[in-house]
């Protein structure tokens, strides 16, 4: 980290804000921008006024409860193997998280990749094997492909439970809304190689906020915070690229393209959101025959409350975690109340370990 | 589970009737894992490349991803086999 270049961008945003003399409330909507910006101290070094809202970047932490209740109620069907990604299996569920499920003699096996799961249905002929395809558009290409390749070598036991969300929609819902005061996006640099630049574009257009794109690095942070507060100051707004070294205006052309080959977009149920229109994906055409939930036969159902867990509110910027009565109490990492505290990018977890 | 992980490219196996994809052995710094090529089919052996799960989602000059990896054992982040978490 260079000390130097990390000190004169502080200054910078510094003197941008006295000038103003406002407030600005700037949305990082990835969770890994949420740990990084606390974890580095970049938070902590910037001026009063500028507010910093965690938004609904986790895809653990928008997980619903409904997903996490039938990702448990087949893991515990005989003949079901359930492949997930680590952070998944302590997500409560309306009815407890799969780590309970396993303990009841459920089979969920932690994957590193969905390559990985299709190579478990392979060696595991007579099981049917769930992967439970969560995330924004970096896992659901990878998802994509592990169908495609079941397909390419006739696997016929490798389904998945699609809990794939779209970023896009997820913020114009949002901002749609109107509840949350947000001036300006902090997007997230690794969902944008995928869908390029330009995607934000719609987002610039309908609500003139600044959406700046953004690496994971301190520097790279404090340049997109430094590039939207100067958008705002010169009110000249527009769609900015501070990650430049992996994110391309049009996106990974081959990963858009195994996203429509394979998914339609979908209503989703996001955690203590509701259901969101044509925020998700579910498989399409040819594919439906991957869909556990055809499959066996299963529903996603709406979410029951978790007393005292304000996890909605927190996703969606409206809430810090301290406001939250449970926040280090009965809430911990330890002993995840909700979501937010169980994901390490959750944003009551990173609240928990790096202090606000 | 959002972070990818730069790691440069050590072979190729290239797609074939019981493998539809193209195939990396990626090194990140020091610990050596099978990735997936098939959205950098551009891709060749010496490149670096910035991998997700287990996909290999874009090509990243050796700067930056060596700026990366230095950023990451700063911070204390596990990288040496790539996270899913
Ligand atoms: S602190 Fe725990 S209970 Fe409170 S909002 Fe966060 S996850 Fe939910």
């Amino acid at each position: 980290m260079n000390n130097t270049k990390i000190k004169a961008s502080i200054e910078n945003i510094t003197r941008l804000c006295q000038t103003s003399g406002k407030v600005f409330s700037i949305m990082e909507v990835c969770g890994t921008h949420t740990v990084s910006l606390m974890r580095s101290g970049v938070k902590s070094m910037l001026p009063k006024n500028i507010r910093l809202i965690s938004g609904p970047g986790c895809p653990v932490c928008v997980t619903s409860q409904g997903y996490i209740d039938a990702a448990c109620e087949l893991s515990l069907r005989d003949g079901i193997i359930i492949c997930t990604y680590g952070d998944m299996v302590r997500v409560p569920g309306g009815d407890g998280s799969l780590e309970d499920c396993r303990a009841k003699g459920a089979q969920v096996k932690i994957v590193y990749s969905a390559r990985d799961a299709v190579a478990i249905a392979s060696a595991n002929p007579d099981k049917s094997i769930v992967f439970l395809a969560v995330g924004f558009e970096t896992t659901t290409p990878p998802t994509a492909l592990a169908i495609k390749e079941a397909r390419a070598k006739g696997i016929e036991n490798f389904y998945i439970l699609s809990g794939h969300k779209l970023v896009i929609p997820a913020i114009q819902i949002l901002l749609r809304a109107g509840e949350v005061n947000i001036d300006g996006f902090m997007c997230p640099g690794h969902v944008s190689i995928v869908i390029g630049a330009d995607a934000y574009k719609p987002i610039v257009d309908e609500f003139n906020k600044p959406c700046v794109i953004t690496g994971f690095e301190p520097q790279q942070m404090l340049d997109g915070i430094e590039a939207i507060i100067t958008q705002l100051v010169k009110n000249n707004i527009y769609v900015e690229n501070v990650y430049g070294v992996a994110v391309t205006s049009s996106g990974n052309t081959i990963a858009q393209k195994l996203i429509a080959e394979v998914f339609d977009p979908a209503d989703v149920v996001w955690r203590a959101m509701g259901t969101l229109p044509a925020s998700g994906l579910e498989l399409k055409g040819e594919y439906k025959k991957y869909d556990a939930r055809a499959k066996f036969n299963i529903e996603i159902g709406q979410d029951r409350h978790i007393p005292g867990c304000r996890c909605g509110e927190v996703i969606q910027g409206k809430l810090e975690p301290s406001q939250c009565a449970l926040f280090g109490k009965k809430c911990t990492p330890a002993n995840p109340v909700g979501p937010c505290m169980v994901s390490s990018e959750g944003t009551c977890a990173a609240w928990y370990k790096y202090g606000s | 589970m959002c972070l990818a992980v730069p790691g440069k490219i050590l072979s190729i196996k290239n797609a074939s009737q019981e493998q539809p994809e193209n195939l990396g052995i990626v090194d990140f710094n020091g610990s050596q894992v099978e990735v997936s090529l098939a959205m950098v089919p551009e891709a060749v052996q010496g490149d670096y490349v910035l991998v997700h799960a287990g996909y290999a989602l874009q090509l990243l000059d050796e700067a930056e991803a060596k700026e990366t990896w230095d950023y990451l054992e700063q911070a204390g982040i596990e990288f040496d086999r790539p996270r899913n978490e």
